[in-house]
């Protein structure tokens, strides 16, 4: 690994914050403590028609306690960071344990976890994209920009760049002491074309996903120059694509498509916190209850789901997560049927397992860590088809590339997702675009028609920036792989008609 | 704690700035939390940080160029450290279009007050409160579920020509959701308000209960268009989703469900029939928010560079029509419209509408009555096309009352549409957004009756 913590964050005095925490919590007769040091570092430009519109750089930096006292949750999380601040969080948590003690109806207990010791990770990146100077971030997002605009279809152009460096110091009573910098970004340029005589529009985006990486991933670490050539050309077809019929097609989703589908039918359906109602109030719950565990037919024997926090380059990959666990790789779905949960310490207390799979996540040292999104990725058929191969199966059909607009119900069952483009296939071929189209589906009979798993060739590492979950709000980055796919049967509506 | 005050923070970037340009703001974020499941506290938290934002601004040969670069900040070091940073930054950033001189400087007169602490003991009551009524719900076999927040952001803005802006927002929201131990039946109420101690803790719980109560019968129903009445929740949900797509930019370039055919904004055209009012106003009573511009970055619809100036009322739909799109003093000018900037309240207001759900209930001879709307996204923005789930008890209306409990429905449906299918309209009443209420907590709705609204399918989420 070429890197090394950022010295900026390792020059504050973490082990004594961690001695004064730990001491304090001691002196107060806590039954868990766990203390957390933060320095988050995002950048944001957007450009509007190679113009810079929006140049922001934020700079988070506080620490966070979480003790058990008396049974019952409590935290605090502040800004200065010395040891006496520290000192001074685990009394206001214990001060918020113990007005929370009527509300609690049960003891707070953890699984366990062994103790790690001292322990440095960090992620896969080549070049830390804070050590690039903005004017340079700015002309290449200038420059690609000018490149759509110079095509006679595009009339507006947007550019975006998110990039994000984030430390975290972790310790507990245990004796985990865990030091850890991750490095993620994410570009999206959008073309848009408007016919002012009729006041007709539409827009085609970038699919290169949000990633684990650096700088690298902007200068050669994804097809760029062909995606930006060829943007203003698919825009153009789209514009001039008929309206679609709806009704039921075999549906081929492409990975820049799936991942989403992934994220809110699997993903958040298998967090044990929500099986278990702690998401009744605000993200939902789950139909995949843990009475279901291991009988569920979730889709057909097709279906390989894996959960991870260890992909290289995926966004919710860590060494450790926020409460001490070691990172991990399981199954959640295998051969169709629901075998696993995303869990923390409490709810893996809770259900009787005797261990987390350490998907513990706070975004912030001002937010208390809750369960979390894994990376949750469909594993590809060994042997598999390409996406032409899938294709070409189809009769009469559609192949949706690219995700824009997704919705899904509190439980998880009924989703409607559109694209940023939908072809036509028809006799196995691609038949031009579509506009206009949504497909809509139940989570287990979405899953149960896939019919065709694409094989490692078709596999996209894809994903979000902006998963978000918990009271008060928390956003967490996270990754999906996925290969091409086949489905069935699926509900295709039409969205100028659905408007009435 | 943090060891410097926030208009101390503000002077010294002032003071430290060697740009043309500067703007500080700083804001004292203070919060105190309880979040609860299944009749137990799942977690919890009290915080307190001071965020400062320092806003450069460079003049050269390509024009005027501005950075922004935000902190947690503790010490006054850390102040000089941040405006040398911004500075850097916007020296090697890119001209803006949306440059213009800062507006004249205007005093706060509490300017000098310190900012606003959110004690942990104030969330006590509510704590009491949950117990008592946690109990209650174990013996009905059911399940309490929720989140109680009570924050105060004071903000402080200072500019380089001379403005010294303060204001204290507090905010507190309690949500309560209640379900069956089977699942079968869930119910939700939530309320946003200034005054911790202004909430009807003993109304929201009765409303989930009688909501639970409706759900004992369950009735199912295919998709299809009805007729439907939106309570203020659902309906601030819709309306939010129209305000933040108010921008006048993405208007006058033809981008949004508010582009006219032909150019140029929907400004002055008739979207409602019902001669509807939907405003803000920073001096809305009970729904205060800032009376000046707060923008740490520039965007569609913000521009750092009318930080400080004032925000009066505004109308962006008056009888129907739409008045007013939200604007920068760029867009404004590109769009030879009135500077209407962002304000972070939202009312809407029916000239003689009076009465409530209940009322409506009762004149009701067939129609579904909704709880809340959930995961509302935009499908299709050319006509603002929204998806989203009913969630937590949909009714169905029959000869004047509740007859049971229908299933949920996924909906497609624009909120600027819809304007043309109200059919009647209650009174205006302070409401809490279940989905956008965490972002948005300022909004005062009246229910809706929409003909048509379009159940596209059937949700079996319960």
């Amino acid at each position: 690994m070429p890197h090394s913590i950022d010295p900026e964050f390792t020059a504050l005095p973490l082990n004594a914050i961690a001695d004064a925490v730990l001491d304090r919590a001691r002196e107060l007769n806590v039954e868990h403590a766990d203390v957390r040091v933060e320095r988050i570092r995002t950048a944001d430009l957007a450009l509007h028609d190679a113009r810079l519109e929006t140049s922001h750089d934020n700079d988070e930096r506080g620490l966070a306690v979480r003790v058990v006292h008396d049974g019952t949750w409590g935290f605090a999380g502040g800004a200065v960071i010395d040891p006496e601040a520290a000192r001074a969080l685990v009394d206001r948590a214990v001060e918020v344990a113990k007005v929370s003690k009527p509300v609690t109806g049960e003891r707070i207990e953890l699984a366990p976890e062994p103790a790690h010791g001292e322990q440095t990770w960090l992620s896969a990146y080549d070049v830390d994209p804070f050590t690039i100077a903005e004017a340079d971030r700015i002309a290449l997002l200038a420059d690609w920009s000018s490149r759509l605009m110079a095509a006679e279809i595009v009339k507006h152009a947007d550019a975006s760049l998110k990039q994000v460096r984030e430390n975290k110091f972790f310790a507990d009573l245990a004796g985990t002491v865990t030091m850890q910098q991750r490095v993620r970004l994410h570009c999206q340029l959008t073309a848009l074309w408007v016919d002012e005589a009729t006041g007709r529009f539409e827009s085609m985006r970038t699919i290169a996903p949000p990633v684990g990486r650096g700088w690298e991933f902007m200068t050669g670490g994804y097809a760029w120059d062909h995606e930006l050539a060829q943007l203003p050309e698919w825009l153009a077809e789209k514009a001039q694509a008929p309206s679609v019929e709806p009704g039921r097609y075999d549906l081929v989703v492409d990975p820049s498509n799936l991942w989403l589908t992934i994220h809110e039918s699997i993903g958040h359906a298998t967090e044990l916190d929500r099986a278990l109602g702690y998401e009744a109030n605000y993200a939902g719950t789950s139909f995949a209850t843990p009475d279901k565990l291991n009988t569920l037919r979730y889709g057909s024997d097709l279906m390989h789901v894996t959960g991870d926090r260890q992909a290289e380059h995926g966004l919710a990959t860590v060494g450790f997560d926020d409460e001490g666990v070691a990172a991990q790789t399981w199954d959640l779905v295998k051969d169709g049927t629901l075998v696993g949960y995303q869990l923390d310490r409490r709810t893996a207390a809770l259900s009787g397992i005797a261990r987390s799979n350490g998907c513990a996540f706070a975004d912030s040292p001002l937010h208390v860590p809750i369960q979390r999104m894994a990376n949750v990725s469909l594993q590809p058929a060994e042997n598999g088809p390409s996406t032409d191969e899938l294709i070409g199966a189809v009769e009469d059909g559609l192949y949706v590339v690219g995700d824009k607009s997704w919705s899904i119900d509190m439980q998880r069952y009924n989703f409607q997702f559109t694209g940023q483009r939908f072809y036509r296939i028809k006799s196995g071929k691609i038949a031009g675009q579509v506009r206009d189209a949504a497909y809509q589906s139940m989570t287990t009979d979405f899953w149960n028609s896939m019919a065709a798993v694409g094989g490692p060739q078709t596999y996209v590492l894809g994903g979000a920036f902006n998963c978000g979950k918990g009271q008060p709000g928390q956003v967490a980055a996270v990754s999906h792989g996925c290969p091409s796919a086949l489905f069935t049967r699926v509900n295709i509506l039409n969205a100028t008609r659905e408007a009435g | 704690m943090t060891t410097i005050r926030p208009q101390e923070a503000v002077d010294r970037a002032l003071t430290a700035s060697k740009a043309d340009g500067c703007i500080a703001i700083a804001t004292h974020a203070a919060t105190t939390n309880l979040r609860w499941a299944n009749n137990t506290l799942t977690t919890n938290g009290v915080t307190q940080t001071l965020e400062v934002t320092v806003v450069a601004t460079v003049n050269d040969a390509d024009g005027t160029k501005a950075a922004s670069v935000s902190r947690n900040l503790t010490s006054h070091d850390e102040v000089d450290a941040l405006v040398r940073e911004a500075e850097a930054a916007a020296r090697t950033s890119a001209a803006a279009d949306d440059a213009a001189p800062l507006p004249d400087g205007r005093t706060s007169a509490d300017w000098d007050d310190a900012a606003v602490e959110a004690p942990v003991a104030a969330l006590g009551g509510i704590a009491s409160w949950l117990g008592e009524i946690f109990q209650t719900a174990r013996a009905a076999n059911q399940g309490r579920y929720g989140y109680a927040e009570h924050s105060i952001d004071t903000v402080y803005v200072g500019t380089s020509t001379g403005a010294r802006l303060r204001f204290a927002q507090p905010a507190v929201r309690l949500e309560l959701t209640g379900r069956t131990s089977d699942g079968s039946r869930s119910a939700w109420s939530g309320k946003g308000s200034a005054d911790i101690a202004a909430l009807d803790l003993a109304a929201i719980e009765s409303d989930v209960a009688r909501r639970l109560a409706w759900g004992e019968r369950r009735v199912s129903l295919d998709a299809g268009r009805y007729q439907t009445i939106l309570p203020p929740s659902a309906v601030a949900d819709m309306m939010i989703n129209a305000y933040w797509s108010a921008g006048a930019l993405d208007a006058h370039e033809g981008q949004s469900v508010y582009s006219r055919a032909g150019g140029g904004t929907r400004v002055g055209e008739h979207l409602a029939d019902v001669p509807l009012s939907l405003r803000s106003d920073p001096s809305m009573p009970g729904q205060e928010c800032p009376p000046f511009v707060v923008a740490g970055a520039s965007s569609r619809m913000s521009s750092v560079f009318d930080n400080g100036s004032p925000i009066s009322p505004t109308e962006w739909i008056r009888d129907g029509e739409l008045a007013s799109l939200i604007q920068t003093r760029y867009s404004a000018k590109l769009t030879g419209l009135p500077f209407t900037p962002w304000v972070d309240n939202l009312e809407m207001t029916v000239p003689g509408a009076d009465g409530g759900v209940t009322d409506m209930i009762a004149t009701t001879e067939r129609g579904l009555l909704l709880t809340c709307l959930w995961y509302i996204r935009e499908v299709d923005p050319q006509t603002l096309l929204l998806t989203g789930l009913t969630r937590d008890g949909v009714f169905l209306v029959e000869g004047g009352e509740v007859v049971g409990a229908v299933n949920n429905f996924r909906f497609n449906e624009s909120p600027v549409g819809m304007l043309k299918r109200i059919v009647e309209a209650g009174r205006t009443e302070e409401t809490l957004a279940r989905e956008f209420g965490d972002y948005f907590t300022r909004t005062r709705m009246p229910a809706l009756r929409v003909a048509d609204f379009n159940m596209s399918t059937v949700s079996q989420a319960s």
